[in-house]
């Protein structure tokens, strides 16, 4: 909504200036988005006469001028201009004005080693002209020196962003008494008006009773004899001001009351009118062409203004062509209409029409402003236009729905924290138009009728508090008390996994939850793609059921960049329906490229599976997972290299599924385009982490340090290759769990020396007894034993 | 001369000569080897009058200690002398570089978020989430904004395929009613999450991060709202001095509902919090609206309280000085280095919101 001074003061009368209204404005919560100028300040551009132009002592083309501006030293001024010549009248622009065409503001400035105190403008550069070559020329008088060259600076404006529950500020009225009422100036009486309406409007107008229809009352008054034409200078530029383009005064004057008084009203040629107006519902397919120069075909039901051939336009949204105002337009109706809010609504979405009569009705417009909007208008036709006007004709009615609110003086400071007395609430509620009636400790308030927001105690406390002020709310300072803890289990592993997974070297991304289906298909179960109806753009189409989807697109941006060594995660939702809640919390991390490249120190080499395999065990290990509990296998998704995968589950194979990882399919980083043949990564499924029933210090038992010698034996076996390295180090394990501490491989070899389709695999197997130093003879015991079973479940051989 | 002081002078010369182990340990071998002079000396001791034994004896134990230590402390001289030698020798260029080793790095929203879960549970707010894909009841309808009403076009929403009724939330809000509905007053959360809203332009990205807060008990009113906002704001910015402003505004699941500015200035290029006389709107707020309790399940005549929205990523903009929110989600490898945390800074309370 935008509003000027001289208009507010049409409504109020106040010595405020316009920073000061401001200011109010947005503390009253009319929120002043910004102060315009209808131009750029254009004060300071001056009538100036050059006394002396010489040539530039250090360049051919410059001019040195001293110009006369009307005071008591001429300034020095640079200028380019050929016709830049003594006694010429020109205009001038000091240090500090603002150039209209560039929007530069002029500095002293030394041009060729001369100081430049401002500016002789051209027509171009003044935004009159496309005449670039030369200055202008004035045609002025000695006394004129010093002028202002600009007559008209123009009036500033305010924009001010209205709430949707405040459709009475829509209208200049209205924001008039808002500031009236805090205080700052008082609202003036609207003019009575006598005007001589002698005969009764000759088109008959009828509303159809029917169900959901869409007008309350249509009023209206016939002019006749009008004269249209175009609109006085005043009302063109109020016109302007709103950022409206001046049509004629029939029109103007529409506007003028619609942002005036929050008034919308509307103008036929009553000529153009088939005998009468019948307000009614649509039918499915009739059709019209509106002012806007479409044409609209309508659905039933929608709120129609027709005559006998049919529709002249949609009540309260827009107007039609066939019966619009013209120049040559003799006689008029005048429309004033209460429409409904929500089929205006519906109406405007289903055709997608937004229009300032819309944006009203579907708000709210005063239903008692009929008359009033009738009145203006009328008045202002009548002075512009001439014509003689007939009898208003008002038909229809609507209940007044408004409901006496009960407010408790004491409410007011238990919600808001200070007190406020019967006598201000009375003051603040009854400038704001509402009538009220003290009863004890209760007051009765009926909200006006231009303020359907009011409707409960609340709604009057927000009132009352907006206009006190909220700098008088007072200030508490918040308690330390915890209600519960801060986060609970699932919210701390998310913000430890998060840390552990970036301590390892991760970069963590932050990505859209949707993303491009072709690419989510691959890293998808779903039966179903979760498609948006309205995305952002085609390549944006659906909730990503996996991380992987935006992290392949991210990793192709930034390889394509040059950044071919990538790690990246991202850790968040991906979706598993439709419906609230069918969303999984994972991470996702992906690794590209190479561990080293070109190192003086190390081999070059790529990143691995063993890499990424790390990083998800000591993530789940960090995250309180025991890695004894922890069982690899091979039983991974379709997006992983079927050979180079693994799934991590809890307790057994056919346990919780904690991790994925492995090398991203082939096939999917070539049609991804991803620029590399080395794409890693894991998805750790976080859901599936179970909390620990105790706390650490309760879990772990006491620690029992060992005095005797620790022992290390290595052992080399030739085993069928289908057996692997996990299950031969569980099996050792199990022989002797009080004994062996750990087994480690520190080779796997197949190849020469050793028969196809077996392999070579060693290890160590580190002895801690705890309670006796081993002998030669325990030793070689427990040696036997291990080849020996080793030998018996797997067939394989000792290795010498 | 004795014969002990002579043994003496002619090691010591000896001693003094020897330059190596080797022949330091021949030394010591002559001396106190299985035939050594010093331990034949000590085999004879027994041939020895006994009333001159004692003194002999005194005299032999005085040289063997006396040549012991020598030796050993000859013998350290030789081990420091060859160590040395070797140092000379032993170099490498310490300038060049290690081995490969990898930096992450932590979100800057997810740092914020961290921060600002720091500083409300500081004054005893747990956290609360909700979905991301939401029914139009509790996005909207249970939040005082039925259909049809123009409220909603404050929120450009997107729909999913599947249904109507549910689209992605375009606030944090709904997390309020699920808050209420799953348990009983008092309320006091946080809950920071994914929005969504149907906007893609150079200054909106079509998904952004809020935080919700919600406190309802039975006698909190405008000036609590306040006093946490005005703590919270200060902890955040970590500024001494903060210039805030509480403006009415209008959301229909608040009442009184305020848009809450603060105060700033551009210094040097540089955006500069709680001082100057520049207003940048940072967050919405304002006391639960009755009908919002009553879909709830919460009674209004006991109960009330205060709730508030903040846009995460335009904290971190503020703070760290981003400019561009769009690149939050570009993932481009660059910008997550250099905006990007350090995962071991974790916020804290006792050891300060950031380095």
């Amino acid at each position: 909504m935008i509003t000027s001074l001289s208009w507010l003061k049409n409504h109020l009368a106040t010595k405020a200036n316009l920073n000061q209204i401001a200011e109010r404005l947005t503390e009253i919560g009319l929120e002043v988005e910004n102060i315009k100028s209808s131009n750029i300040n254009l004060d300071n551009f001056i009538v100036c006469k050059i006394v002396k132009s010489q040539k530039h002592p250090n360049a051919d083309k410059l001019k040195l001028c001293d110009v006369d501006i009307g005071s008591e030293n001429l300034v020095k001024v640079v200028c380019g201009a050929q016709n830049a010549r003594d006694g010429l009248f020109a205009v001038y622009a000091p240090p500090g004005a603002v150039i209209p065409k560039t929007n530069l503001k002029l500095k002293v400035a030394k041009i060729r080693g001369i100081e430049s105190h401002g500016m002789l403008c051209s027509g171009y550069e003044l935004d009159e002209t496309s005449d670039k070559e030369g200055i202008i020329e004035l045609n002025r008088k000695e006394k004129n020196i010093g002028d202002r060259y600009f007559k008209d600076a123009g009036e500033k404006t305010v924009d001010i962003a209205i709430t949707p529950n405040r459709p009475d500020c829509l209208g200049i009225r209205g924001i008039a008494r808002d500031l009236a009422s805090s205080g700052l100036g008082q609202l003036k009486k609207q003019p009575s008006i006598k005007i001589n309406q002698n005969f009764k409007n000759p088109i008959k107008i009828s509303i159809k009773k029917e169900k959901g229809r869409g007008c309350g009352i249509f009023g209206s008054v016939y002019i006749k004899n009008v004269q249209n034409k175009e609109s006085p200078e005043w009302l063109k530029k109020r016109i302007i001001s709103l950022g409206l383009k001046p049509i004629s005064a029939i029109v103007d004057v529409t506007n003028y009351v619609m942002f005036d008084l929050n008034r919308p009203l509307h103008a036929y040629d009553a000529d153009k009118i088939d005998q009468e107006i019948i307000v009614r519902n649509s039918k499915k397919g009739e059709s019209f062409e509106a002012l806007d120069n479409k044409k609209y075909t309508l659905q039933n039901n929608m709120c129609a203004i027709s005559d006998k051939s049919g529709i002249l336009g949609l009540g309260g949204i827009i107007g039609g062509t066939r019966s619009g105002t013209e120049f040559s337009t003799k006689n008029i109706l005048l429309e004033s209409a209460y429409f409904f809010p929500s089929p205006i609504r519906k109406t405007s979405k289903a055709l997608n029409i937004d229009t300032d009569a819309k944006y009203r009705f579907e708000r709210g417009v005063d239903p008692n402003s009929i008359k009033l909007g009738l009145e203006l208008g009328m008045v202002l036709i009548l002075d512009i236009c001439g014509g003689r006007p007939s009898k208003f004709s008002i038909v229809g009615k609507i209940k007044d729905e408004r409901k006496i609110i009960y407010l408790e003086t004491k409410k007011f400071s238990k919600v808001i924290g200070f007190s406020i007395t019967s006598a201000e609430i009375k003051k603040i509620l009854t400038s704001l138009g509402c009538s009220l009636r003290v009863s004890g400790n209760k007051m009765k308030v009926l909200p006006p009728t231009w303020r359907p927001d009011i409707k409960e105690d609340i709604d009057l406390i927000e009132e009352l508090t907006r206009i006190k002020g909220y700098d008088k709310v007072p200030l508490i300072n918040p308690g330390k008390e915890n209600i519960k803890d801060t986060l609970n289990y699932k919210q701390k592993l998310f913000h430890f996994a998060q840390r552990s997974v970036a301590s390892k070297g991760y970069t963590e991304a932050v990505t859209w939850s949707f993303t491009d289906s072709k690419v989510d298909n691959f890293f998808s179960e779903l039966k179903n793609e979760i498609k948006l109806s309205n995305p952002i753009s085609s390549d944006l189409d659906v909730l990503r059921s996996s991380l992987y989807s935006n992290l392949m697109i991210s990793a192709k941006k930034n390889i394509h960049r040059n950044f071919e060594d990538l790690m990246l995660f991202e850790i968040g939702p991906v979706f598993k329906g439709s419906k609230p809640g069918e969303q999984a919390l994972m991470i996702g991390a992906i690794k590209t490229g190479k561990y080293s490249r070109k190192n003086w120190i190390e081999k070059e080499r790529n990143f691995d599976v063993y890499d990424i395999k790390n990083d998800v065990l000591r993530t789940l290990n960090e995250a309180g997972i025991d890695i004894d509990k922890i069982v690899v296998s091979n039983k991974t998704k379709k997006w992983y290299h079927p050979g180079r995968s693994g799934l991590l589950s809890l307790g057994s194979t056919s346990g919780p599924e904690l991790a994925y990882f492995g090398e991203i399919h082939p096939f999917i980083v070539k049609k991804l385009d991803l620029r590399t043949d080395n794409v890693l990564g894991f998805e750790i499924v976080l859901d599936n982490i179970p909390e620990s029933r105790k706390k650490i210090r309760e879990i772990k038992p006491k620690f029992i340090i060992s005095d005797y010698q620790k022992v290390v034996r290595d052992f080399a076996f030739v085993v069928d290759e289908k057996y692997s390295s996990g299950e031969i180090i569980n099996l050792v394990k199990k022989i002797d769990k009080e004994l062996i501490k750990d087994v480690r491989i520190f080779d796997v070899y197949q190849g020469d020396n050793i028969a196809s389709g077996k392999k070579s695999i060693a290890f160590n197997v580190i002895l801690e007894p705890k309670n006796k130093t081993l002998s030669d003879n325990d030793i070689e015991e427990i040696s036997k034993k291990i080849i020996s079973i080793v030998q018996k479940t797997t067939g394989a051989t000792l290795r010498s | 001369m004795s014969e002990i002081k002579k043994i003496k002078e002619e090691y010591l010369l000896k001693l003094d000569q020897v330059l190596d182990q080797n022949k330091l340990n021949e030394i010591k071998t002559e001396l106190f080897g299985k035939n050594g002079i010093i331990s034949n000396k000590f085999k004879q001791l027994g041939l020895i009058g006994e009333d001159k034994r004692k003194e002999f004896a005194s005299e032999l134990n005085f040289l063997k200690s006396e040549l012991q230590e020598l030796i050993s402390k000859k013998n350290e001289n030789i081990e420091n002398q060859e160590i040395n030698k070797k140092l000379k020798d032993d170099n490498i260029d310490v300038t060049l570089p290690g081995r490969t080793y990898f930096v992450g790095k932590i979100h800057p929203v997810s740092q914020v978020i961290d921060e600002v879960t720091s500083i409300f549970s500081e004054i005893g707010f747990s956290v609360e989430e909700g979905p991301d894909v939401e029914s139009e009841y509790y996005n909207f309808s249970a939040l005082n904004t039925p259909e049809d009403h123009p409220a909603r076009d404050m929120h450009d929403t997107f729909y999913l395929e599947h249904s109507k009724d549910l689209l992605l939330r375009t606030h944090t809000s709904p997390v309020q009613i699920r808050t209420m509905l799953k348990g009983k007053p008092p309320f006091k959360i946080i809950a920071p999450g994914r929005t969504y809203r149907h906007d893609s332009d150079q200054t909106h990205s079509p998904m952004f991060h809020q935080l919700e807060g919600l406190h309802i008990d039975k006698n909190i009113n405008m000036g609590h709202l306040k006093g946490c906002l005005y703590y919270f704001v200060k902890k955040f910015f970590e500024v001494d001095k903060v210039k805030i402003r509480f403006r009415p505004s209008h959301f229909p699941f608040t009442e009184p509902s305020a848009e809450v500015d603060i105060g700033y200035k551009i210094q040097d290029g540089k955006i500069k919090i709680g001082e100057g006389d520049k207003w940048l709107e940072i967050l919405g707020c304002g006391m639960v609206h009755p009908n919002v309790l009553k879909n709830a399940k919460v009674n209004p005549n006991q109960y009330q309280g205060y709730a508030f929205g903040v846009g995460i990523d335009r904290l971190a903009m503020l703070k760290y000085g981003i400019n561009d929110l769009r690149a939050f989600f570009e993932s481009d490898i660059r910008w997550l280095e250099f905006y990007g945390f350090d995962p071991l800074d974790v916020p804290t309370n006792y050891r300060g919101l950031s380095r």
